[in-house]
């Protein structure tokens, strides 16, 4: 392949960031959006064309006898610190690579196009549209990374971005802090991946994903038999690496950032806080898959983690006001859910059937479908906030007369992240349980149980919104549907999320490229998994589509758990607790009485004895010209007595 | 006749030697400038004198001295100028006034 496509898919964007952000001042609104929409409209179709050729050219490069290859079109020496340490970056092209690239530039796409409708009005829209080019820029490099370090340089570069869209608007305090919080957490967690990559490299001596994940059983090798702390160094490596991904996909326990980050402008949270930038976890395990793969206590790690966010998160978006939170919780849940997919994925035939790619296509199915499902869902509540201007279900309700648009495809939205037939979420949801039911029992039904939690939550929120009772404060400011910029990427949205199920995914993403074929196993999991969904949505449905008060009933019923719920089991405080008590009142404190009693006491009793002596033989300078004159030629003398002294 | 160095150091120590007492006995800035003439006077009839006995085929010395009298020269213009406008602020020439230069 011609290398021309895929640098101007990474140009594009950045050019933009460059354009808008440095000349957006003295450009119109209008002039600023349609530059932004062009611009990420060509990366767009770039982008397509590069992935569609990539699965169906045939090409030798891209597929051999029916196998998927990776294909890296450029790979060059960026930095070279040494003949060992080698930073390359490039442009690699693999199953996954090429489906993120037709996720990232969709979604983008159609945010950006929302964005020039929900953002009208405000301050600072060239400033936006700049930010968000830099953020499609930063992911595409992220994903076409052939090395980990290249993958780790726009990993930072897509907390950055994230950073600065959170904290948007600038002038509100809780999206300054919550900007804060999303880069600290996040960034903490990127030590952890950093120390993992440095592990990793060091006993591969590459930092290549082609070179590392092609030979897998010769990473283990080089890692000898090296342990630390009862765990062998490897396992400690993909942990760490593990880590980073767990920061940015917002796993328990560094989940804390992603429901504050809803404090950012609403497409943005459709973004990168529900479609592209907190699947880079998923997506940096898919990508290291085949390594995760000979590390079993690794990959079980993955899986423990996920299993307990999905449920965690599920369990808290039953109990949350705003609207946004609540998908962002249910985000969480749903990335979680394709980390116990990728957790389920082993490499071993059960039955003589190689299951292994199940779990691994079915993490990155649920990843393509929840990406426009989940975008459709935020932008869906971002009209509602445009509407009705505020975040919270209560100011809401019996919506569904005043935007029939918006209803309607939210519904279809809701419909999707349940797992109902035909929606696009039942086919990958089905796929992941398939997978977690091959692996044990156990994860079936426990993530089965997520499902179902998911069903009802949605369920709730759409009633709530929609249903329920007509909010008074309509006679005074009708609601209405949102302006066609944002009405068209509902509708293109609603269709994508209400057919992509249909696609025959396992053709084009398997982790070793060999097409795997979907077969829906309808008795042992698919009609469980529609029972329990349609009893969540069913139990949504009776307490929550007329307005009643079996809602409060519940409430009272357990009133604490209800409380921790809609508290997020205290998280924050247990990380306000840690930080400000422990660290801050215990470790910086006697830190900080060190520093001043011991480093800066020593540094001014320097000063003071200084001080002290000068001031004592300061009468020396008399002014006297006669005396300096005496003490010259005394200290000439001695100086020449004591050269005369040394010389015989 | 046959003069041997001495003849001209011993007069030149002497030379040094008044000139340093000159320095830091004299009140007047006049006469200390004078002693401070004397002192460089001494230094360039070392420099004739090593090199006539020492190097008698350079004239290296001999230059040197030149130069050190015509600076002096200058210095000594300079040193007059300066202690005029000393005179002129403050009214007389007395050394043990002007220590105003001090911490």
């Amino acid at each position: 392949m011609d290398i021309t496509l895929p640098i101007l898919i990474l140009a594009i964007p950045i050019t933009m960031f460059l354009v808008l952000g440095i000349g957006g001042v003295k450009m119109s609104r209008k002039l600023a959006g349609i530059l932004g929409i062009c611009g990420l409209g060509t990366t767009a179709v770039l982008a397509y064309i590069v992935a569609l050729t990539y699965y169906f050219s045939g090409d030798a490069n891209f597929i051999i006898d029916g196998v998927r290859q990776q294909y890296q079109v450029f790979d060059v020496t960026w930095l070279a610190f040494t003949q060992r340490l080698v930073v390359n970056i490039g442009f690699l092209l693999d199953p996954i690579s090429a489906l993120m690239l037709i996720v990232i530039t969709t979604i983008s796409f159609m945010v950006h196009l929302y964005s020039w409708g929900y953002m009208e009005h405000e301050p600072g829209f060239q400033r936006y549209y700049a930010f968000l080019s830099l953020f499609t820029f930063s992911m595409l490099g992220l994903v076409v990374a052939t090395n980990i370090f290249q993958m780790y340089i726009f990993w930072e570069l897509v907390g950055v971005s994230s950073y600065l869209l959170i904290g948007f608007f600038y002038k509100l305090p809780s999206a300054v802090s919550a900007s804060k919080k999303a880069f600290i957490v996040t960034r903490f967690a990127d030590l952890g991946f950093l120390i993992g990559i440095l592990i990793l490299s060091y006993y591969t001596e590459t930092f290549n994903f082609v070179a590392m994940t092609n030979n897998p059983a010769a990473v283990l090798q080089e890692f000898g038999g090296a342990t630390f702390m009862g765990a062998s160094l490897l396992t400690w490596a993909m942990v760490l690496i593990f880590t980073g991904g767990m920061g940015k996909s917002a796993m328990l326990p560094l989940h804390i950032w992603l429901p504050d980050a809803m404090e950012g402008p609403t497409p943005v949270s459709a973004l990168i806080h529900a479609a592209t930038m907190v699947v880079a976890g998923v997506y940096l395990v898919a990508r290291m898959f085949p390594v995760y793969c000979v590390v079993d206590a690794s990959l079980t790690f993955v899986c423990y983690v996920g299993a307990a966010t999905a449920f965690y998160a599920a369990v808290v978006a039953c109990a949350q006001i705003d609207i946004k939170r609540v998908l962002a919780f249910s985000t969480i849940s749903q990335i979680a859910f394709m980390m116990v997919s990728l957790g389920c994925a082993y490499d071993l035939p059960i039955e003589g059937v190689h299951y292994s790619g199940l779990g691994y296509m079915a993490g990155m199915f649920h990843l393509f479908t929840h990406a426009m499902f989940k975008a459709l869902l935020f932008l869906g509540a971002g009209a509602l906030i445009h509407a009705v201007h505020s975040n919270n279900y209560t100011a809401m309700g019996g919506l569904r007369k005043y935007m029939p648009i918006t209803h309607w495809t939210f519904l279809i939205g809701c419909l999707a992240i349940a797992g109902i037939w035909p929606f696009a979420g039942f086919f990958s949801k089905d796929e992941m349980l398939a997978a977690m039911f091959n692996r044990h029992w156990f994860w079936g039904a426990w993530m089965m149980m997520v499902a179902g939690l998911t069903a009802f939550y949605m369920f709730r929120l759409y009633f709530l919104v929609f249903w329920w009772e007509e909010n008074p404060h309509y006679k005074e400011h009708k609601p209405h549907d949102a302006p066609w910029q944002m009405s068209v990427p509902l509708i293109i949205l609603a269709a994508v999320s209400f057919c992509c199920g249909w696609i025959d995914f396992g053709q084009f993403v398997t982790w070793n490229g060999v097409p795997y074929h979907i077969h829906i196993e309808w008795v042992k999991v698919a009609i469980p998994s529609l029972i329990v969904a349609i009893c969540g949505i069913a139990l949504a449905t009776k307490m929550y589509m007329k307005k009643n008060d079996l809602p409060t009933k519940v409430k009272d019923f357990w009133p604490t758990l209800w409380e921790a719920a809609h508290r997020r089991f205290y998280w924050d405080e247990i990380y306000m607790f840690i930080t400000h008590k422990i660290i801050f009142g215990i470790i910086c404190k006697s830190i900080a009485w060190f520093d001043r009693h011991v480093i800066d006491a020593t540094m001014d009793a320097f000063a003071t004895i200084t001080q002290k002596a000068s001031y004592a033989i300061r009468g020396m300078q008399s002014g006297s010209i006669q005396a300096y004159v005496l003490w010259y030629f005394f200290g000439a003398i001695i100086l020449a007595a004591i050269t005369w002294l040394c010389l015989i | 006749m046959d003069l041997s160095m001495l003849w001209y150091l011993v007069p030149s120590v002497i030379m040094l030697v008044c000139g340093i007492y000159g320095f830091i006995t004299r009140k007047n800035l006049i006469a200390i400038l004078i002693s401070l003439e004397l002192m460089l006077n001494s230094a360039d009839l070392n420099f004739v004198v090593f090199n006539r006995y020492l190097f008698p085929g350079s004239m290296d010395g001999m230059v040197f001295t030149l130069f050190a009298i015509a600076i002096a020269a200058a210095e000594t213009a300079i040193a007059i100028a300066i202690i005029i406008n000393i005179y002129r602020s403050i009214g007389n020439t007395d050394i043990t006034e002007i220590n105003k230069l001090k911490y």
